[in-house]
């Protein structure tokens, strides 16, 4: 029979049982719709986590260290066996170097300092961070009270909400005000302070071309934002801070760093030194590559790819989980299609002898029953996977109900990407026709004799 | 005049059905021939195994032992599809209780065999219109068998039969649902079918009359064998 008549068969003869059939492919419907529900939790909470993840600067980032500062895990936990190259600093010269490298995004110095912050008659210390434009995109500013830096240079800074709570409550009343950051300032050291440099050469035995004098600043900043997450993990480095600035208004500063004096004496830098360069790349796969190319340069280095990694794996586990308990509901499901079949033959015996006795082959008789079970697998599988989004909808619609009661912005929790959707309704379709194999073998061993004469 | 060429020959022909340790020979080795556009009756009274032999002929079933053949080729010899093909192309089957199906209106129900043997849509209409006008319902295609009469739908299964422009046209007790009246219309349909069309008929009947009317030769059963075999009066 050909298929086009073989499915206008198929589709009258589930139209005649329309309750029992409709049911059937119901039950089908619902455990395509768990199945499609509980996957597109993981794939929407790993989209969300990557996401995050991503946007923070975690896993696209690579921390760049001078050898003499800086021993990264990964050294200690592989020996590196190629011969050592000579500590290099990070100077401007590196940073340019680093920039050049390919698939490389942007590159800019971690500048973080402790100083102290005179707010009202206060002076508290703490640790400030410069933050590239970029981190405006890194989600930790959604949901911020305030607003991001005007500007890349500008005299603006973000308190982390706990520093806030130190200086006024509530914290969110210290915006639109201004605040002073005094700190100590490096600055080349003047010419009769060199003579004083030579005396210290002799002294140490060893030849220091330049030196650097410390001089103590103040720098005034208007307050735009409250800041409740910590932006700096992947952006700045390790370490909470507690007043954010722009990066460039940061480097303006010139606040001497714990590297500068130890370049002057190990590297004889003359120029900028950086305590850490922060490297981010295009995409994470990039990341293993291009943290070995700066290896060759001479740098220590450390990134968060190893830990992207078991994420990866914890997600995949998860899926798996989520997908096996789905699938459950679906092996009931395909048991109520075999049940349906079956009862069918029974009560179509007389109509499977009458094919019979017309010229019915028993492949005819085997796919019109495998239609039938297709046909409901199809119908079930498509509203299936509508049901499963609505479910994956509700429930974002309810966290984000809930998150929002508890101030924070909503997330898509659930998501159903057009490959599950697809998969979903084609595994309905593969396990009712597996569902169909047998009932629809029997139909099509029937004699037609012994069929003709069932009543 | 009915020619004499021999289409249809059961040799022997044997069919044995178990129950339990009991063994029931339903047909017991039947020898017979079925001339070409011969109308041939099986006579029987119930249980003497004219059904089962209709079966055999039609290839509905296999029997225990001996041949039928077609021409030269033997229906035993078949495996299940080339049977089918037998059963769709060659045969076509009236029962006695119509087996219209009745889902599906008479027009679906004619339709069916071409369907099965994938004549194309353009041509099924032409042909389902045909074998409807042959048996006078063509106004009633649209209906389901449920809204026509007794006689209606044994008339409808006769199309469905000759649908497929079939060589033997089989049929099991084709009166036996219907009243006098009606069991006549559809005999004397089968033979204008025959005269017409130069078709062969095979029909069981336990009625003498009827086949004694209607019939060009009558083979008579017994206990599952042939008693007698010959022409009506």
């Amino acid at each position: 029979m050909k298929t086009r008549d073989l499915s206008e068969l198929a589709v009258r003869n589930l139209r005649e049982a329309v309750l029992r059939n409709s049911l059937t492919t119901l039950g089908v419907a619902v455990g395509v719709a768990s199945l499609v529900a509980m996957l597109s939790l993981g794939v929407g909470l790993q989209t969300l986590a990557s996401q995050r993840l991503t946007r923070s600067g975690l896993f696209d980032a690579i921390f760049v260290v001078s050898q003499h500062t800086f021993q990264g895990p990964r050294r200690a936990q592989a020996p590196d066996s190629s011969p050592k190259k000579e500590a290099r600093v990070l100077d401007d010269a590196a940073w340019h170097q680093l920039t050049q490298l390919a698939n490389v995004k942007e590159v800019y110095p971690q500048i973080r300092f402790i100083t102290d912050v005179r707010f009202g008659g206060k002076s508290l210390s703490t640790s400030v961070l410069g933050l590239p434009d970029s981190s405006k995109s890194s989600g930790a500013f959604e949901g911020m009270t305030g607003k991001y830096f005007s500007s890349s240079g500008a005299d603006e800074a973000i308190l982390h909400v706990e520093f806030g709570k130190e200086l006024a409550d509530p914290p969110s009343s210290l915006i639109g005000k201004d605040l002073t950051l005094r700190y100590a300032e490096r600055s080349s050291l003047p010419q009769t302070a060199a003579a004083y440099s030579s005396f210290l050469s002799d002294m140490m035995s060893g030849s220091i071309p330049s030196g650097l004098a410390i001089t103590p600043r103040e720098k005034t900043l208007r307050i735009v934002g409250i800041i409740e997450s910590d932006p700096s993990a992947g952006f700045g480095g390790f370490g909470g801070a507690r007043v954010f600035l722009p990066l460039q208004t940061a480097e303006q500063l010139h606040v001497a760093q714990p590297n500068d004096l130890q370049a002057i004496i190990s590297a004889g830098a003359s120029g900028a030194t950086y305590t850490a360069l922060t490297v981010r790349v295009r995409s994470p796969k990039d990341v293993p590559q291009i943290e070995a190319e700066i290896k060759k340069l001479g740098f220590s280095t450390f990134s968060l790819l190893d830990a992207t990694k078991s994420l990866r794996l914890v997600f995949t586990v998860f899926d798996l989980f989520l997908g096996l308990f789905g699938s459950l509901a679906l092996t009931v499901a395909s048991l109520g299609i075999i049940n349906t079949l079956v009862m069918a033959i029974l009560e179509r015996r007389r109509e499977i002898g009458i094919l019979k006795a017309l010229g019915a082959t028993d492949r005819d008789v085997r796919s019109l029953f495998f239609a039938e079970a297709g046909a409901m697998g199809l119908f079930g599988g498509i509203f299936g996977v509508a049901l499963g989004w609505l479910i994956g909808s509700a429930l974002t619609w309810g966290t984000t109900i809930y998150l929002r009661r508890q101030d924070l912005p909503g997330v898509k929790i659930s998501y159903v990407p057009w490959w599950l959707a697809l998969g979903a309704t084609g595994f309905a379709i593969v396990v009712s026709l597996v569902a169909g194999l047998y009932p629809a073998s029997r139909a099509a061993r029937l004699n037609p004799v012994d069929a003709l004469r069932y009543e | 005049m009915v020619p004499v060429t021999p289409l249809l020959k059961a040799e022997r022909v044997s069919r044995e059905y178990r129950l339990g340790e009991a063994v029931i020979r339903a047909v017991n080795e039947v020898s017979l021939t079925v001339q070409k556009g011969e109308f041939l009756a099986l006579l029987g009274s119930s249980g003497s195994g004219k059904s089962t032999l209709l079966s055999l002929l039609a290839g509905f079933d296999r029997p225990t032992s001996g041949a039928i053949r077609l021409r030269d080729r033997n229906l035993s010899e078949l495996n299940a599809e080339e049977l089918a093909r037998y059963r769709r192309d060659t045969v076509g089957m009236v029962f006695q209780s119509f087996n219209l199906l009745p889902r599906m209106t008479l027009e679906e129900n004619v339709e069916l065999p071409l369907r099965l043997a994938e004549i194309d849509r353009q041509a099924r209409a032409a042909r389902v219109e045909e074998a409807l006008a042959r048996v006078g319902l063509a106004p009633r295609k649209r209906h389901r068998p449920s809204e026509l009469s007794g006689g209606e739908q044994q008339r409808g299964a006769l199309a469905r039969a000759l649908v497929n422009r079939p060589e033997i046209l089989f049929a099991d007790e084709p009166t036996g649902n219907l009243d006098s009246t009606n069991g006549e219309q559809i005999l004397l349909l089968l033979r204008e079918i025959q005269d017409s069309l130069g078709m062969t008929v095979v029909m069981v009947t336990h009625e003498r009359p009827l086949a004694e009317k209607f019939a060009n030769r009558i083979a008579l059963l017994s206990d599952g064998r042939l008693i007698s075999n010959g022409v009506p009066g």
